[in-house]
Order: C-alpha cells, then structure tokens, then sequence
C-alpha cells in the first residue's frame, strides 16, 4: 500500500471544497452548463444516459480495505448499491445526483480517494500491472515509478489542456498485464547490461475509431531520466497534436502522421533541453517513494500445506484453484483473481455488500489489499496458501468464485447503450448472453484461454480491438448491428483483430460466437493451441466459412 | 443509434419531443407545453415540424438551469394519443437499463 504524505492530503481536501463551490454555482444558476461541463470534468463527472456518472480513480490499480469501504458507502449512499469495475482500474458509479456529488466526494477524501483527472483532456489515471509487487519475476514494483508520473502529472498546468486526454500504463513483467501496447505511452520496465532500471518507451498505442498498436520509441531511458523523456514527448505533442478535429486529435495520429522515427527526432531534440533539468529524479526521491510503500510481513510457510493438501478432494475447489489462483513471488502465498463475471451478470459490477465482503476478506487473508485488473475483476494479492479453502468458501457464498477467469465468460464489456450517452449499441446483454451459453465450466475448459471484448460504439471502450473475439456494436438503419473481429490480443504480443465478415444482428450474436468457436474447436491441432493460435495459423478465412455460410 | 449529442441540424420526420437530464440530480426529463420539466413522457410537448422543434429546443436550452443536454428525440403517438419512444436509446431512457440486476432503482 501506498500512504499518501501531507502535500496530497491537502491537495485532495482542497479540491474537495473547491467541486464544491462550483457545483453550488452551478446549482444556483452562476454557471451555466458551458461554463461548469469543463470542472465536473476535471472531477469525473460524466453526464450518461439515465443520469450523472462519476468515475473515481484507482491509481495503478491499488486499494486498501478502507478505500474498498468507502467506495461501497458511496454505491450505497448516493448510488443504487453498486459500481462498476473500468478497464482502466476506475470505478465508475452510475446514478449518482449532482447535488449530492461534493458530500460523495468528501467522503471518499477521507480515506485518500479522487476523481481528479478521471476525464477531460489531460493525464489520465495511470495504470498498472494488478500483480505489481507480488509477480514472480517482476523487475521490481512498478507501482513506485506509476506513482511518481502521478504526482508529477497531477495538476501539472502544461498537461492539463492537451489536445486530447492521455494515458500511461506500465508493467515490469514479460508478460503484460497491463495492456502497454495501447496506451498513448507504454512504459517496460527493464534492466539494462550494467544492471540498470529503466524503461523500454513505447508511444501512440491506442483503440478507439483509429486504433494502433504502440511502437517502440527508445528501447532504454534511465530511470531517473523518465520524467523528462515523458515530459518530453508530451511537449511534441502538445506542440503539434490535433485541436482541430477531435477525431485526430490522439497522439497516435501524430505518431502515424509523422513516422516514428520523425516523431523520434522531435522528442530527442527538446528531450536535450531538459534531459538535465530539474526533472532528473535523485535516488532520495524515487526511495522516498518507495519507503512510502508498505509490504507484507510474510511468514516463512511451506509450499504446500496440510490445508491445501486436504482441500484438494474437493473438485470444486480445484476446479476454483486451477482457474483463480496464481503464484506469487513469495513462497507459501498466491495471488487469487476475483472474478467480477458471474453467468449472466453484467462484466464488471460488483454491489456495496460485495465491497463490503471482500474488504473483510482482504483483512482477513490478504494484508488489507485489494488490487484491481483492466479486466474489469479484482484480485487478492496476498493470500497464503494454508487460507485457500477457506477463502474459497467465503468467496463462493458471496457469489464471487466464479472460476471464468481467462475463460470465454470472463468477457470485457464497456457500459453500451444501457447507460453511455456516446454508445450506438447494447454491450452488457450481449456479454450476459454469452456468458449463459457457455456457463458449462467444462466446456468452457475445454475452450481454454479465449478473451471476449464488446463496445458498443466505436469509441472502443471494451477494447473489442484486442480482444481473442472482438464484438462492436454499431447502428445501421436504427438497428442494433455488430461487427465479429478475431485475432487481437491486449498483452506483449498485441495486435487487432480482423474483421469476419458483415456484421449480425443483436440475437444473432451468440449465435455466430458459438460457431466460431465450434470453427475453432474443430481446427485446433491440439487441445493445448489457443483459440488465439489457431487464427494467428489459418487466419480469418475457416471461420468466416463456418460463420457465413448458412447465412 | 446515432447519438443526439451529434444531432447538428433539426430535421424532424414525425413527431418529437425535447428531452434533457435535470441539472441537480440528472434524470431523463422532457419539456412540456407549459415551459417547464417533466419526468413523464406524457406530458410532453409533442412537436411535428422543424420550426416547432427549433422553438422547443431554444426555450429548452435557455433554462439552463433546469436541465442540460436537450435535444429532439423522436416519438410515437398511438391513436389513443399515448407518447411512446421513437427508438431503442429513448426507450432505455425512458424504461431503464435493459440488463436485470442493475436496473432496479
């Protein structure tokens, strides 16, 4: 867990009274909605279909059980009893009252929540691998180095009119979790030949109308020059990105408009400028930050103990351990993913007494930690061992051992029509429909790793680009209509899928989805080649036949 | 559906409201005959050409205070004189998320 020193406390209180302020002014007529639809931006304050939705930040992915409680009290309170997990770890609550917004606020500043930079045109939350700290393998944590480009970015006047909005995640795993490659910067941790921390920097990955994947723009930044080399790229692109049309307006177009490499040139040439400024990081600073950081103190236990030895009789539990838990660097603990996907539940939601629950749960077996996954589920990333069965047994009667994970049914789902203002199409009743028919766990076993991504408009926020399936929901001739990609992928080997075919009609989509499946199943070589293998070796062609020709 | 918040120019093919969401908590409302907010489609301004519906929309966008967001959305009108939603969008504003679990209030 990360503590939060005095300079942050106030900064949160203050803005606290601030949104305040303006929302009275707002209220009483002082501010016309032109004039406050930029500051209830800048606190995350979207309006929705139904009402105000307000998208609350979890940096890098990290809350701690009084954080989770008070995000329940908020569901709660001034919501319907629930929120919804983001694909890039905010919460979002979905009928929240405007009027009542500052007294929600408040309430989360107590325990060092904030919407700052949640939406609008500036930094976004910066994300990170849900397993920091605790993967085998990891170069270090990466959260230390997501939160320094936090506070440095935080409130940073140059970064807060961008052209567009910005979003940086980081991993310091091989493989990511973290969905580098379509961030408008990615960032590597990794060491080079003398030993080294630093970044391999990748820039203009994003989804969206216009998606690409991220290219690599210098394979090593020291460490303690990346504050600078960000700063750097974010002038480029301050200087010359789009503020003409919206749809241009992403450092990705400038990117690709420009070339890598002339991109490259112009980053190298004000990078020279400020590369020794003030913005080099001394070691104090990056050592303050990560003594601002607690760790566990983990016991010394054995690798298998009598509880798990004995728990192992128990099918179910297998079938959970097998799917949900995960090693962890430290010898007699895991990682245990949660699984925010029940059958027939929309992706994402978990409900106030669910929070509440898993708090509980956190500080019984986890060290009071929760963290939470651009998959849209949460994770305890503590657990040890001997405790498996008995969290398992508490999971499962709070309906949140669903062993989907990585599986057909763990699907990513943005809102859709049945709440965003921006979407074209539903994207929550197609995934509950998906998950339905394939809640068969062994069928969906047999299938293996498959990821399904759904937006309901081309704004992409599920991600359907990357996903093993992806489906979009767009509108034509006022009918609800998707478009079926297969293909891409989110993690180190990124790529975006490819189109199938013409798109379907809402009922028909599980339909087809079934039967890419059945494509897939029949075409593998083996059990063991991914769904996402088998496209990568036949391509579109097999399954676009079996989808279309009965069409 | 084409989202209203791209809706550019006023070309109406039937009839129409206008709807918003109120400022101080944000539900769906609709503009009625006698200049204000209703949260009930049925009393709803209905309008049936484009300089109708731009009248509306300009009353509408100046209480600035009462609601945001308006624009035209349009309806059905039954021979019984029943206001229904004229698409899927408007029907989930006006029913609800379609989705079970998270829809109730």
């Amino acid at each position: 867990m990360y503590a939060y020193d005095e300079i942050d406390r106030t900064l949160v209180n203050e803005r606290v009274s601030e949104f305040r302020d303006q929302v009275k002014r707002r209220l009483s007529g002082e501010l016309t909605e032109d004039e406050f639809k930029i500051l209830r931006l800048q606190n995350g304050v979207y309006l929705q279909l139904h009402a105000y939705m307000f998208r609350v930040a979890i940096p890098y992915g990290t809350l701690a059980t009084d954080q989770l409680r008070a995000l329940a009290h908020v569901a709660r309170k001034y919501d319907r009893g629930y929120g919804h997990f983001t694909t890039r770890q905010n919460i979002q609550f979905n009928w929240i009252k405007l009027a009542e917004l500052p007294d929600a606020l408040e309430d989360l500043s107590k325990v060092g929540i904030h919407a700052m930079q949640t939406s609008g045109n500036n930094m976004r939350n910066v994300t990170s691998d849900q397993w920091a700290g605790v993967a085998p393998g990891e170069i270090e944590d990466p959260r230390i180095w997501s939160e320094l480009i936090r506070q440095h970015t935080t409130l940073h006047p140059e970064f807060s009119f961008l052209p567009r909005k910005f979003k940086i995640a980081i991993t310091a795993s091989d493989h990511d979790r973290a969905a580098i490659k379509i961030h408008d910067i990615g960032l590597k941790l990794i060491k080079n030949e003398k030993g080294e921390t630093g970044f391999e920097v990748l820039v203009g990955g994003g989804l969206g109308r216009t998606p690409f994947i991220g290219k690599t723009i210098k394979h090593f930044v020291h460490g303690r020059d990346i504050l600078s080399y960000i700063e750097a790229i974010l002038r480029v692109y301050n200087q010359y990105g789009r503020r003409d049309n919206i749809y241009k307006a992403r450092i990705k177009i400038l990117v690709h408009e420009l070339g890598i490499e002339k991109f490259s040139r112009e980053v190298e040439e004000e990078w020279r400028h400020i590369r020794n400024s003030s913005l080099q990081i001394d070691d104090e600073v990056i050592e303050d930050i990560r003594s601002r950081f607690t760790y566990p103190n983990y016991e010394k236990l054995p690798h298998m103990p009598d509880e798990l030895r004995q728990a192992a009789a128990d099918a179910d539990f297998e079938v959970w351990r097998k799917n949900s838990v995960a090693p962890h660097k430290v010898q007699g603990y895991s990682i245990v993913t949660i699984s925010l996907k029940p059958i027939g539940a929309p992706p994402g939601d978990a409900t106030a007494d669910q929070m509440d629950a898993l708090a509980d749960l956190a500080d019984k077996y986890s060290f009071g930690e929760i963290r939470v996954g651009h998959e849209q589920n949460l994770a305890l990333p503590h657990v040890a061992k001997r405790d498996l069965p008995a969290l398992w047994k508490a999971l499962d009667k709070l309906g949140l051992a669903t062993p989907n994970v990585n599986l057909i049914t763990d699907i990513i789902a943005c809102p859709g029509l049945d709440y965003c203002s921006l979407a074209n199409a539903r994207s929550i009743p197609i995934a509950q429909e998906l998950t339905r028919r394939f809640a068969n766990h062994e069928l969906a076993n047999l299938i293996g790793r498959l990821h399904i991504n759904i937006s309901g408009c081309i704004n992409a926020c599920g991600h359907h680009h990357v996903g093993h399936i992806g489906i979009l929901g767009v509108e034509k001739n006022g009918e609800e209509v998707y478009q079926i990609t297969i293909g891409g992928r989110a993690d180190e080997s990124a790529a975006l899928g490819n189109l199938i075919g013409p798109g379907v009609k809402f009922d028909e989509v599980a339909d087809v989805i079934e039967d890419v499946v059945e494509a897939y199943l029949a075409l593998r070589e083996r059990p063991e080649e991914l769904f996402i293998d088998t496209v990568k070796r036949l391509g579109v062609e097999p399954f676009k036949e079996r989808v279309y020709a009965t069409r | 559906m084409t989202s209203p918040l791209e809706q550019k120019k006023i070309k109406i093919a039937g009839p129409s409201v206008v709807t918003a969401n109120r400022t101080w908590d944000g539900i769906v409302v609709y503009r009625t005959a006698a200049k204000s907010w209703s949260a009930d489609l049925s009393e709803a301004a209905i309008v049936r050409n484009s300089d109708e519906a731009k009248a509306l929309l300009a009353e509408s966008v100046a209480d600035d205070v009462g609601a945001i967001g308006p624009y035209i959305a349009p309806v059905q009108v039954g021979a019984d004189g029943k206001i229904e939603p004229g698409n899927l969008r408007e029907q989930i504003r006006l029913t609800g998320v379609t989705i079970g679990q998270s829809a109730q209030a």
